[in-house]
């Protein structure tokens, strides 16, 4: 390759005029503008292509304008706007409780010896049996209604949550340890003003899987036992063969949980700001 | 701040008989040391010789270390590690006042700053400073809080040459305006005797020479010779 060739940017006329290559970059480039919606609307762009082509069965697969005719329609008579009503609520609540419990929990566990030998085993105990395992066990206890849906999804929420405050608060650096210590910071405002932020990044990771799992539990509870939400309707639609409703179930699953992430790391951003990875 | 010659007469730390050991291996072997209030003093020895021990030890931080021995050390101690330690995720001037109370506690801490030549750097992140100008940070916050007794284990070491000597005359200028005893470790014998008014060299787990530095660039090279000798380093003849 001669230096012709290379980009403009990439040449760098040292003093003694020779040519010089700056070093490659191993850290990924800047982030084009809004680079995070080019991957679904090339998706979207290819399905409405092969539909208008008439390559896929509109029984199957239906066209994108069908499924947003088709969300319309259910959207103006109400059944749509109450089914995903429905779906928020339990979401929202088992988010909410999972939440406040990973978060409490981590706290008692990361900063007591007493509450690490009393919480950390049990959680992981908990961890062992695969959540949606325990549908049956709760269903006999809470009966069939929205609290054992909750109570579920709190579970597949916390856990996470739980799992990664707790690694970050007991993985702070000793060097800030000692730190506070010849500070003289008391012990309430090492863990305030030390602890705590240093646990954030830790925190959010569990925070970002606690969301995509209130998600989860919520498509799985719905499709296993349906009797009203969204999943109820996709249960109905499957009954009726409409697939069109099908995926308008899917879409507001899929706007759900991109809004939630993106909520979730523009707190991050904001809040961990002082952070320079990577992805900044 | 009482009169000079009246805090000399109550040394600011006193040592006797101070041992330290890690698994039956005795590092500190009983210590005896008077450090006069206000007196600079550098700490020399080979690598492993037990400074940061010793500096620990008188800093309060070795909490699970065996040993004993007689340690009196002031009330406000601070400490400059060889790394900045300035926590990531708070600005310049909020990493200065970790741990300070009281109303002016800003004002205090801005002046700090502005003293270590940081002024106007306030709002920013520790990692958008280079390594010297965290190192002054960090100088700033131990010296925010009036310390009676600084301590500091190399805290240039990871610094250039020429920002160290910046620091070197920094440091000795912030000394002689606010007067605390100084215990600086550091493995440089010419840092030591820019800086110290008195040198220590820790062989074997006991002070083995303690000499006093005249601020007088003449004697500098007999200084160096005999701290290099007591080193065990012997210098070509040039
Ligand atoms: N926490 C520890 N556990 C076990 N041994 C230790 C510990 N800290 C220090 N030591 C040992 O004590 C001895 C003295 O260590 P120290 O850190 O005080 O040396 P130093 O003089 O500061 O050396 P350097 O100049 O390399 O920093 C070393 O042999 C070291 O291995
Ligand atoms: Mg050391």
């Amino acid at each position: 390759m001669t230096t012709t060739t290379l980009a403009k940017a990439d040449v760098v006329i040292a003093d003694d005029e020779r040519p010089r290559k700056r070093r490659r970059r191993l850290a990924p480039g800047k982030r084009l503008p809004a680079a995070r919606l080019a991957g679904p609307l090339l998706v979207l762009a290819l399905w409405a292509v092969a539909s208008a082509a008439e390559a896929l069965d509109p029984a199957a697969i239906p066209a994108p304008w069908t499924v947003v005719e088709t969300g319309a329609q259910l959207w103006t008579d109400g059944t749509l706007v109450t089914d995903i009503l429905t779906s928020l609520q339990r979401a929202t609540s088992g988010f909410a409780i999972g939440l406040t419990a990973g978060v409490v929990l981590a706290l008692a566990s990361g900063l007591t010896r007493t509450g690490e030998a009393l919480i950390d085993g049990t959680v992981n105990l908990n961890r062992a049996i695969p959540t949606l395992g325990l549908i049956p066990l709760f269903i006999l206890w809470l009966g069939i209604g929205e609290t054992f849906k909750v109570a579920i999804i709190a579970i597949v929420v916390y856990i996470p949550i739980y799992l990664n405050t707790h690694a970050a608060l007991s993985g702070i650096d000793n060097r800030f340890v000692e730190l506070a210590e010849v500070q003289g910071l008391s012990r309430l405002r090492f863990i305030r003003e030390i602890v705590i932020p240093g646990a954030l990044p830790g925190f959010f990771v569990g925070l970002r899987l606690g969301v995509t799992g209130s998600w989860l539990g919520l498509v799985v509870l719905e499709q296993i036992n349906a009797t009203s939400g969204l999943g109820y309707m996709m249960f109905q639609a499957t009954n009726y063969g409409q697939s069109d409703v099908i995926l308008v179930g899917l879409v507001v699953y899929g706007v759900f949980g991109l809004v939630s992430d993106s909520t979730v790391r523009l707190i991050e951003r904001r809040v961990l700001s002082w952070r320079r990875t990577l992805s900044s | 701040m009482a009169p000079h010659t009246e805090q000399l007469t109550r040394p600011a730390v006193r040592l006797r008989g101070l041992t330290r050991s890690f698994d039956g291996r005795v590092v500190l072997d009983g210590i005896d040391l008077d450090i006069p209030a206000g007196q600079f003093v550098a700490l020399l020895g080979h690598s492993g010789s037990g400074k940061s021990t010793l500096l620990r030890a008188v800093a309060g931080l070795d909490h699970e270390v065996v040993g004993g021995g007689e340690l009196i050390a002031p009330e406000r101690v601070s400490v400059v590690f060889q790394d900045s330690r300035l926590l990531p995720w708070r600005r310049v001037l909020d990493n200065v006042l970790l741990g300070l109370d009281g109303e002016d506690a800003a004002g205090r801490g801005r002046e700090a700053l502005a003293e270590v030549g940081l002024a106007g750097r306030e709002r920013a992140w520790p990692s958008e400073l280079s390594g010297g100008e965290q190192q002054r940070a960090a100088l700033a916050r131990s010296l925010v809080r009036e310390p009676e007794l600084l301590l500091a284990d190399e805290p240039f070491g990871a610094l250039d040459a020429l920002t160290r000597i910046k620091m070197h005359n920094l440091l000795r200028e912030l000394w002689e305006r606010h007067r605390p005893s100084v215990l600086l470790v550091t493995h440089d014998v010419d840092e030591a005797i820019v800086l110290a008014d008195r040198v220590l060299v820790l062989e074997e787990g006991r002070i083995g020479v303690d000499l006093a530095i005249e601020r007088d660039a003449r004697a500098r090279g007999e200084y160096r010779g005999r701290l290099l000798a007591a080193l065990g380093v012997t210098e070509d003849v040039r």
